[in-house]
């Protein structure tokens, strides 16, 4: 048996004996009514069988299918089917990306390539990269005035710091020889930095952006359990609301699956731009 | 504004619903002037037919005449500009699609239900609740006018008007929402510890700084000789969290709204120590609450909601149909609780927590009116705990932002019984509060922060 079928066999045992720990430690208790006024015991739904919190796996399989064999129901404005909810965490973080790589990759450029602007700027970046974007979430819903809006910028401004910071250490590391040779052939500014330099600091850029990308993912979950109305973090908060523990496990394993994903989609994107010197 | 529109709503198209029409909006802007001219042509017809009720004899009448002088004719004998101006009041809401919020607790009954029940349909109104997290959310929503209305708690536009805890900005609430209906809710731990002169170092849960779930937790403490400030921790949590705050240990209860109390006991991790009615009889809780400069520009639309609310409140009075409503309001749309368990929430025949069926019928009551004496004692109570300093014109800031007046006769036109005075006397813990005299009341408590 090779390295990999004996990591697949041990993968799949952790598995097993993690689900027979739960499926053991949540079997529910019988009836509990004995002795009790049988009122007062419908009342308090004790007729039934009850587990005391945590639901059973075969309970959260049941949701999981319930969910994912219907995932694009709408019942109204507060509660449509998972892959609505899905669509629209994906939406807010597409977007904030997108509009935080296309602050962050030109800015990172001029960083990388002016000591001058690194100097400048770097004071500010210090300050405002530590800071939680759940933190910017008051100031934003108080100036922008519209809480979908403000989750993007929430998204924007986490998403931003790890792909300026790569950008530009990846600009500023680029060979010397290189850069030399293309002034030996006398290429322009501009042919220099998408011919010379982007191609050199692609990796370190893509890694910037794989980080961003993490964090977003990260981030829009509590963002959305923090303003609402629609997407994953949503549909968290509004089963956490109900005590439906085996919706929000079934989100839980949802968010994981995604966000690895997403993960390997630039894991992927990372290896095609690598060159070896 | 929303950035994104929704790509799975069925209603969304690319022109509009009968294909005449560019977009939806130009296709309502028609429907709506089509709407206006039947509806002005169906009052013509009223009158004709009652001129004249044989068909042969109007027949007979418009041919010797001629179509315009009868109409010129019936025109001078009937004020028919008058009534399709009357007509007109009722039929034409300046904004039809509104936002709504709300958080997911029984005390919004009445402008939940009018969603599933049709009341917002009934007044021509398409109405879309936003679910939302948490009151400050709330406030922010409707302050920066993301929500046209809101489900917002009592205090809530008193507050706002005020500027506390908030830029200042005047608010209007149009109706009551719900009174009674709150419990102090204990941790299962504290079962045998009912007298709170021992609660010293508890630590509770509240809604928020501006909720009448504070308001009377501090009235109670004081009551009993502790100084909520000092005595005690209040901590403001979302409804929706409570539970799960009381199960971890993180407080030692909570006064909180329905249903988190019931879902505590059902939950068998908390059992109600008291009723907020057995605090105060009548209590307010939440209310419907709009800005002012947004009913100055919709006066329509807000008259519209307001008919709509106080049907749906009149539904909710009435014991029978609380059954019904629980229904209306449990699915995952609106409150995503089990129906048996706002059944015991809405019909007070409730399991208490300690192995007692209670049935107290007005658990919940639904009396839409914002009564002004419920307004001032708020406001004494801010006062008394400093969240309002200087001097307040109780009764001034009352009636401008609680709209009684005009919730009594919006109810007159409806058909819905409205007293002339608010029916309960207002009786907190067995001291009567005369809403004549704020500062005298303000100043007979012992402890205070004034």
């Amino acid at each position: 048996m090779g390295t990999r079928a004996k990591s697949a066999v041990l993968s799949a045992l952790i598995a097993l004996v993690l689900a027979l720990a739960w499926h053991i430690g949540t079997l529910p208790k019988g009836p509990q009514a004995a002795g009790v006024d049988p009122e007062y015991a419908k009342l308090m739904g004790l007729d039934k069988p009850k587990g005391d919190g945590l639901p059973t796996l075969a309970e959260v399989g049941a949701t999981a299918w319930k969910q994912v064999s219907d995932p694009f129901y709408d019942a109204g404005s507060n509660d449509k089917g998972i892959g609505i909810q899905l669509a629209y965490s994906l939406g807010r973080v597409g977007l904030g990306f997108v509009l935080a790589a296309l602050v962050a990759i030109p800015l990172g450029f001029v960083i990388g390539l002016s000591p001058v602007a690194h100097g400048a700027l770097n004071p500010f970046i210090q300050v405002l990269k530590p800071i939680s974007p759940l933190a910017w979430m008051p100031l934003a819903l108080y100036t922008i005035k519209d809480s979908t809006t403000s989750s993007i910028f929430v998204i924007f401004i986490c998403s931003i710091w790890p792909m300026l910071i790569n950008t530009a250490h990846g600009v500023a590391s680029v060979r010397r020889d290189w850069l030399n040779v293309a002034r030996t052939l006398e290429a322009g500014t501009v042919r220099t930095a998408f011919q010379v330099i982007l191609p050199a600091a692609a990796p370190t850029i893509l890694t910037g952006m794989r980080i961003s990308m993490g964090i977003a993912w990260l981030v829009i979950v509590a963002a959305e359990m923090l303003v609402g109305n629609l997407g994953v973090g949503y549909f968290v908060w509004n089963e956490w609301n109900n005590l439906s523990l085996s919706n929000v496990i079934f989100a839980i394993a949802l968010i994981g699956v995604v966000g690895m994903l997403l993960d390997l989609a630039f894991g992927w994107a990372q290896r095609a731009v690598t060159y070896a010197e | 504004m929303s950035l994104f529109g929704n790509p799975y709503d069925a209603r969304a198209k690319l022109s509009c619903a009968c294909g005449a029409h560019a977009t939806q909006a130009e296709h309502d802007e028609a429907a709506r002037l089509d709407a206006e001219r039947l509806s002005a042509r169906a009052l013509e017809e009223a009158a004709m037919r009652a001129l004249f009720p044989k068909r042969a004899e109007r027949r007979r009448f418009l041919s010797a005449v001629g179509a315009q002088a009868a109409a010129a004719a019936i025109a001078s004998v009937f004020p028919l500009g008058a009534l399709q101006a009357m007509a007109q009041e009722k039929g034409k809401p300046e904004k039809r699609d509104l936002k709504v919020g709300f958080i997911p607790i029984t005390c919004a009954t009445p402008l939940i239900m009018s969603s599933p029940l049709g009341f917002y349909e009934k007044q021509g109104l398409n109405v879309t609740l936003v679910k939302t997290a948490g009151w400050a959310l709330i406030r922010d929503k409707v302050m920066n006018g993301e929500y046209d209305a809101s489900h917002l708690l009592a205090p809530m536009p008193l507050a706002i008007t005020l500027g506390a805890g908030s830029a200042p900005l005047p608010m209007h609430v149009a109706t009551i929402q719900n009174s009674n209906g709150q419990a102090i809710t204990l941790a299962m731990k504290h079962k045998d510890n009912r007298d709170p002169k021992k609660w010293k170092g508890f630590k509770f849960g509240i809604p928020f700084d501006f909720s009448i779930h504070n308001l009377l937790l501090r009235y109670y403490l004081a009551e009993h000789g502790l100084d909520p400030d000092k005595d005690v921790q209040l901590r403001v949590i979302p409804p929706p969290e409570m539970v799960a705050n009381l199960r971890a240990g993180n407080i030692d209860g909570f006064l909180g709204p329905d249903p988190f109390n019931q879902r505590a006991v059902f939950d068998q991790v908390g059992f109600l120590h008291v009723l907020s009615k057995d605090l105060w009889d009548g209590h307010p809780c939440c209310s419907f609450g709009v800005q002012s400069a947004w009913v100055k520009q919709h006066p329509n639309s807000f008259a519209a909601l307001f008919r709509a609310v106080l049907n749906a409140a009149a539904m909710a009075a009435n014991p029978a149909n609380r059954p019904t409503i629980a229904n209306a309001i449990a699915p995952a749309n609106y409150l995503n609780q089990p129906p048996a368990l706002l059944e015991q929430v809405l019909t007070g025949k409730f399991a208490d927590g300690l192995g007692n069926v209670k049935n107290v019928p007005d658990r919940v009551i639904f009396d839409p009116v914002p009564w002004d004496g419920l307004g001032v004692w708020i406001l004494t109570q801010m006062k008394r705990w400093g969240y309002v300093k200087g001097d307040v014109k109780y009764q001034q800031i009352v009636d401008q932002v609680y709209l009684m007046t005009d919730a009594k006769k919006r109810m007159k036109e409806e058909g819905i019984i409205a007293p002339a005075e608010n029916p309960r006397k207002i009786v907190v813990m067995g001291k009567a509060f005369d809403k004549a005299k704020p500062e005298a009341y303000v100043a007979s408590f012992a402890i205070k922060r004034t």
